[in-house]
């Protein structure tokens, strides 16, 4: 599925290994959350990256005690309308002090976009069919943002203001 | 230095350069995405939320069109435009709504995009009031005026309006998020029946701070706010909101429509899992990022400032004569007139509830003449409030006998403002898609019933409320009489509550028994209203105090006695 990073597709060097088929050693892999409890140990010793993939349901908390051992934290929206992933984007970043790539799989529309890069999010799973230009338009169509994005601490900005991003 | 008030005297935020190209922008966002959902690239179920977020609903029989009105203040030039519009592209008339808005209540989709870039022209929009987003936020009808005012709620709802537009992390939200402010010691907004309700208050040094209700909310499961925190300072005012916003974001119910406000999730997790968990983030997120330094709260409270009143005697003797000539002026003053903190000017409520008439609607000519009464009386301003009415705000007491003569000419000088004719109404069954019962008729032959202004005087306060659906967007948990449409096997009753009540003292009705006819409902008000005449003490015991005083059994009694 296509990628979109920084409004364009991009390369994706990740691939999921869905659980119970085996977790190549020599390659980015995303695996479940479900399966990192269930088999952490297994990935002991592992030197290529590896990445995690929540549930909508399962909030930033869940993994924050594990987030040194990922590249990457995949959010699932199991319904574009569900929104507690903006929340846990925003979590695992403001509260948890995550560094590494923050990815939105499942069902996401372009004109979330803004507010997921602006929650935190770097990447973006789109499907197969979806129209680039609808994402790169996303960044760029509103430029004035009422409240602070996640990089900004001047209390002056809290309010109303030119939006940087795009 | 702009185009919306007159001689830029109205205490309203104006709007510059930054905030026209963020409204600009927002049309043609919408724009695109009308067309792309026309070309198949969004699907239905992924462009409803988006219309929703641009006001745009579907009715029964067309689509409504919610515009904002930011806690309920907006200027003649506005209205103006609104009443341009309702001729324009609906039938002549506009509803004024329970949130402070105005809706167009037949409106075709392919005219939204030109209607938003009307609006656009006055520095309006119909964002976020739809969808499962914070909705604009409501206030006090009086703010700014109000004898009894200690802070002035529209300074903190701007702010407010400002934060939660278009906000990343809280537009998708579990359902809709609904924030009332007052900042009186009477609570004219009904603070404890919102999402979140905030008194705004001074302490002793004289700082303003918000004491926090959380939870409140009416529709099928009725609830009463509750507090969850006494004192936030006017700096922690948007972390403390941010804070209820996540955990609501992250906790609240996804699974089942009807349980995902987060009154059933503070009900759910209980008040105190809750207040610990909201600390818990506030804690956190209370550094500089997100306090609200005083500049800016001060940057907006310039756009607020008092209007040039002039010096005028406590008294007017104008009035006065006017009064004392003509007894129906006299009632309409006693009625619809409220104290003003500026000696010689008053606060006038624009009743728009006349006898048999539709709760909260105006039609075009009359929006075009209350917009020239606003200009000419109040400062080119005017507000909606959360009853229905229009309330001009700084009226000189001198021009009130004006004022009302060409009201009444109009059909807008009913003297019932929170009396039995001033009643909310949902717009029910005539337009509604989830209705099950009419709500309009009822209203009329109520109001009807009630039209003598003296009767009315006589009864004193007291509020009908009716909804046409459990969803109860009429309000009718919170009337001193309630009334909600029900369907019995495709056939409309009505199922009468008594004892509510929308202010700080809030409290859920009763159901007094079972559902009646339409007819039976209007002779069961009226028996309600015989039953406490003859209880009442004397005419300062409202009708709430005399039922709890003498209880239900007078009232069933006589209203359910043939059974």
């Amino acid at each position: 599925m296509p990628l979109i990073e920084n409004g364009r597709i991009g390369e994706d060097a990740w691939s999921f290994a869905p659980d119970g088929e085996p977790v190549p050693n020599d390659r980015p892999v995303i695996i479940s959350f479900e399966r990192w409890q269930a088999e952490r140990a297994s990935f002991d010793g592992r030197n290529a990256k590896l990445g995690v993939r929540l549930k909508s349901g399962t909030l930033a908390g869940a993994i924050a005690p594990d987030l040194d051992r990922f590249a990457l934290v995949a959010v699932e929206f199991a319904k574009f309308r569900d929104g507690r992933g903006f929340s846990t984007a925003r979590e695992l970043r403001e509260r948890y002090g995550y560094t590494g790539e923050i990815r939105a799989v499942g069902h996401v529309i372009p004109d979330q976009y803004q507010f997921l890069v602006r929650t935190g999010f770097t990447s973006v799973e789109a499907p197969e069919d979806t129209n680039p230009e609808s994402w790169a338009n996303a960044l760029t169509e509103i430029t004035v943002a009422f409240q602070p994005s996640l990089d900004e601490t001047d209390p002056l900005s809290l309010l109303r203001r030119k939006l940087k991003v795009g | 230095m702009n185009h919306i008030a007159p001689g830029a005297r109205a205490g309203i935020y104006h709007y510059d350069e930054i905030d026209r190209r963020f409204v600009g922008e927002r049309v043609e966002q919408f724009r695109k995405q009308v067309e792309r959902r026309l070309a198949g690239e969004l699907t239905e179920e992924e462009f409803k939320p988006i219309r929703l977020m641009n006001g745009l609903y579907l009715q029964l029989h067309a689509y409504m069109l919610r515009i904002a009105v930011p806690y309920g203040v907006m200027t003649s030039v506005q209205l103006r435009k609104l009443a341009s519009i309702g001729r324009r592209y609906d039938r002549g008339y506009g509803h004024f709504t329970t949130r402070q808005n105005l809706q167009y209540n037949w409106i075709k989709l392919e005219d939204t995009p030109a209607i938003l870039h009307e609006l656009a022209e006055v520095d309006m929009h119909a964002l976020q009031t739809s969808g499962n987003c914070v909705r604009n936020v409501t206030t006090d009808q009086f703010v700014g005026a109000a004898a009894d005012e200690v802070v002035d709620g529209r300074v903190y709802a701007e702010i407010l309006r400002q934060w939660t537009t278009l906000h990343p992390e809280f537009t998708y939200l579990p359902r809709k998020f609904k924030i009332a402010i007052s900042g009186a010691s009477s609570d004219r907004a009904a603070v404890r029946v919102h999402d979140v309700g905030l008194l705004a208050k001074r302490n002793a040094a004289g700082e303003a701070g918000f004491t926090f209700y959380v939870g409140g909310g009416l529709g099928r499961s009725p609830f009463i706010g509750k507090l969850v925190r006494e004192w936030v300072a006017e700096e922690d005012f948007v972390a403390y909101l941010e804070a209820i916003l996540r955990v609501y974001n992250q906790y609240g119910r996804r699974d089942n429509i009807y349980k995902a406000r987060i009154k059933i999730l503070v009900h759910e997790l209980g008040l105190e899992k809750f207040k610990a968990e909201v600390e818990e983030e506030f804690a956190r997120l209370r550094g500089p990022k997100y306090r609200l330094d005083p500049e800016i709260v001060a940057g907006i409270r310039a756009h607020f400032a008092p209007p040039p009143f002039e010096d005028l005697p406590t008294r007017s003797d104008a009035l006065e004569r006017a009064k004392a000539e003509n007894p129906a002026f006299a009632n309409w003053v006693a009625v619809n007139v409220a104290e003003h903190r500026q000696p010689g000017y008053a606060i006038a409520t624009i009743s728009l509830k006349p006898a048999g008439g539709i709760p909260g609607d105006a039609t075009c000519d009359q929006m075009d003449l209350i917009a020239d009464l606003a200009e000419r009386h109040s400062f080119g301003e005017l507000r909606v409030s959360h009853v229905q009415n229009i309330v001009l705000a700084h009226v000189k007491q001198d021009e009130l006998f004006a004022l009302w003569t060409e009201l009444d000419a109009a059909g807008l000088g009913t003297a019932n403002a929170g009396l039995i004719g001033d009643i909310i109404a949902c717009p029910g069954l005539d337009y509604c898609a989830l209705a099950n019962a009419r709500s309009i008729p009822l209203a009329q032959a109520l109001s009807a019933r009630f039209a003598d202004p003296i009767r009315q005087r006589a009864i004193g306060e007291l509020g009908i409320k009716i909804s046409g659906c459990i969803n109860a967007c009429g309000h009718h948990h919170i009337a001193a009489i309630g009334i909600l449409g029900v369907d019995k096997k495709g056939t409309e009753f009505y199922q009468i509550t008594v004892g509510g009540d929308p202010t700080l003292t809030a409290a859920i009705g009763d159901i007094l028994g079972p559902a009646v006819t339409e007819t039976e409902a209007v002779d069961a008000v009226e028996a309600i209203v015989e039953v406490y005449l003859a209880n009442r003490t004397d005419q300062d015991e409202r009708f709430i105090d005399t039922l709890k005083r003498v209880g239900h059994a007078p009232f069933k009694e006589r209203i359910y006695a043939a059974d």
